[in-house]
């Protein structure tokens, strides 16, 4: 016999017989356990369903991205006082849309660079994303979208960009410079992984806008 | 029972009450012609008992004072449902690609019959349900429906807007033009600065780091599958709340205190 007040009825009538099966010292009634074990297998069903499609959907966030190094000129080809627009393919097999322009120019010792270097800037907007363009006349890089302006290294000097236009890492091989992967920078031009744009750099910024784990450590 | 019994297979047919005649007795042919809708009705609802459903949602009441401005929500249920039926067409002849969408919207509007009428309807009848739905929460607050006990409901419309915003979103990509293409890096961009989720969110909208080749299918299928199934599924609930708590009066009627329903009580 169970415990006597679990089997009691409010209306005073005889007490509720033993359930079936109930064993003296039962912590669960067979009920009980079997709604348990009915949920839990459900939940294991349900998850076995879902976690696969979540991780579906999520994978590509943690693809390694290929590093592709691609030509754009003879290392004769580039000065140091302005810059050459490159068209470059970031994404492969989709044609245009996996297409982006880099400005790209030798090193300037006025900026502390070295002359056997090469700069290549991404026009991508650190503001937005929309394409800046390098004007000549002015020695500035202007976005369309917004008004963000950039001096001539890429810095800040006007309108809502968070920080320098990205860069791309360059090399140069029998003679051509080659245009490597993203990578942005600090305020002070000092390299770090690539973020999006929108995203500022430097300082707690680096842990409130984690970079993509895929991407690769800036030079 | 006068519907045509050759129609209903034998072992769903209902036996004669005692009394009544045999299927096929009474009436001649044109009498009995005559019944079948009603029958039609008739053995549906025998089987359901889906008229009390009908019934009560259509032939509710209403308060006094109801106007035009509680049209506004099947207005933009209407909207909604041209959106689907249009988006249906027009997803016969779109094909998500980054090389090949551009291309089939422009076949689909200047090539295939009537279909810059659709694609028309589509485009305008986005904009359309998204002022209807402002206004329609426009009347909702300023009438006061909104207080209890409709707060839920307030809840779920403000759900099925930012639903339908986002929608607007992603519809916006596929034609897959200029104009589409930098709104939506310059949309995915603005998620990436949400700070410590932001970055990962855009990644799972992009899929990847850049727009590329599975964007378009990715906001192709968050536009006809994933979103619009949870607005169905919300517009459903939606109506299941009007339907249960029923419609306020407008603000300027004075509530009608009748005796009866006053009553003192003695403490």
């Amino acid at each position: 016999m169970a415990d006597a007040a679990d089997n009691k009825r409010d209306d005073g009538s005889p007490p509720r017989p033993d359930p079936p099966g109930y064993f003296e010292g039962e912590s669960m009634t067979r009920r009980k356990a079997f709604t348990v074990a009915a949920q839990a297998l459900g939940g294991v069903a349900g998850a076995a369903v879902v976690l696969p499609a979540v991780g579906f959907a999520l994978a590509p966030v943690l693809d390694e991205e290929e590093t592709i190094w691609q030509p754009i000129g003879a290392a004769g080809d580039f000065d140091p006082e302005s810059y050459k627009p490159a068209i470059i393919t970031i994404v492969q097999d989709i044609g245009e849309t996996g297409k982006t322009t880099a400005y790209v120019r030798r090193g300037n010792p006025e900026f502390d660079e070295a002359p056997d270097e090469f700069i290549a800037v991404s026009n991508r907007c650190a503001h937005a994303g929309c394409p800046v363009r390098f004007v000549e006349a002015a020695g500035n890089f202007i976005c369309p979208c917004h008004g963000g302006v950039y001096d001539f290294q890429g810095k800040v000097i006007g309108g809502p960009p968070v920080r320098p236009l990205d860069r791309f890492q360059t090399r140069v091989q029998n003679g051509q410079v080659e245009v490597g992967p993203r990578y942005s920078v600090t305020s002070q031009l000092d390299p770090v992984r690539a973020r999006d744009p929108g995203e500022f750099t430097g300082g707690i910024w680096e842990y409130i806008y984690p970079p993509r784990p895929s991407v690769p450590p800036p030079p | 029972m006068r519907f045509p019994q050759a129609l209903i297979p034998t072992p769903l047919r209902r036996p004669p009450a005692p009394g009544e005649k045999a299927p096929g007795d009474g009436g001649g042919p044109i009498d009995r012609a005559k019944d079948a809708p009603a029958d039609m009705v008739g053995w549906v609802d025998e089987r359901t008992g889906a008229t009390g459903f009908v019934t009560g949602m259509l032939f509710r009441k209403v308060p006094k004072g109801t106007n035009w401005f509680y049209t506004l929500g099947s207005a933009t249920l209407f909207a909604f449902v041209i959106q689907a039926i249009t988006g249906v067409f027009l997803a016969m002849y779109y094909t998500p690609s980054p090389t090949e969408a551009y291309d089939s919207v422009t076949h689909l509007t200047n090539d295939v019959f009537l279909g810059e009428f659709v694609r028309g309807m589509h485009k305008w009848g986005a904009t359309v349900m998204i002022i209807l739905i402002f206004l329609h929460m426009s009347r909702t607050f300023f009438f006061g429906a909104y207080k209890y006990p409709r707060e839920l409901n307030w809840v779920i419309g403000v759900v099925l807007l930012i639903l339908t915003l986002v929608m607007g979103l992603t519809g916006y990509l596929l034609p897959f033009d200029q104009r589409s293409y930098w709104a939506t890096v310059v949309a995915n961009n603005i998620t990436a600065t949400g700070p410590v989720v932001g970055p990962y969110l855009a990644d799972f909208l992009r899929a990847g780091p850049e727009v590329g080749a599975t964007t378009v299918q990715r906001f192709y299928a968050i536009h006809m599958l994933l979103v619009p199934g949870l607005i169905i599924a919300l517009i459903g609930a939606h109506l299941y709340l009007v339907v249960k708590l029923g419609t306020t009066a407008p603000p300027w009627l004075r509530g009608e205190t009748k005796p009866k329903s006053l009553r003192t009580e003695e403490v």
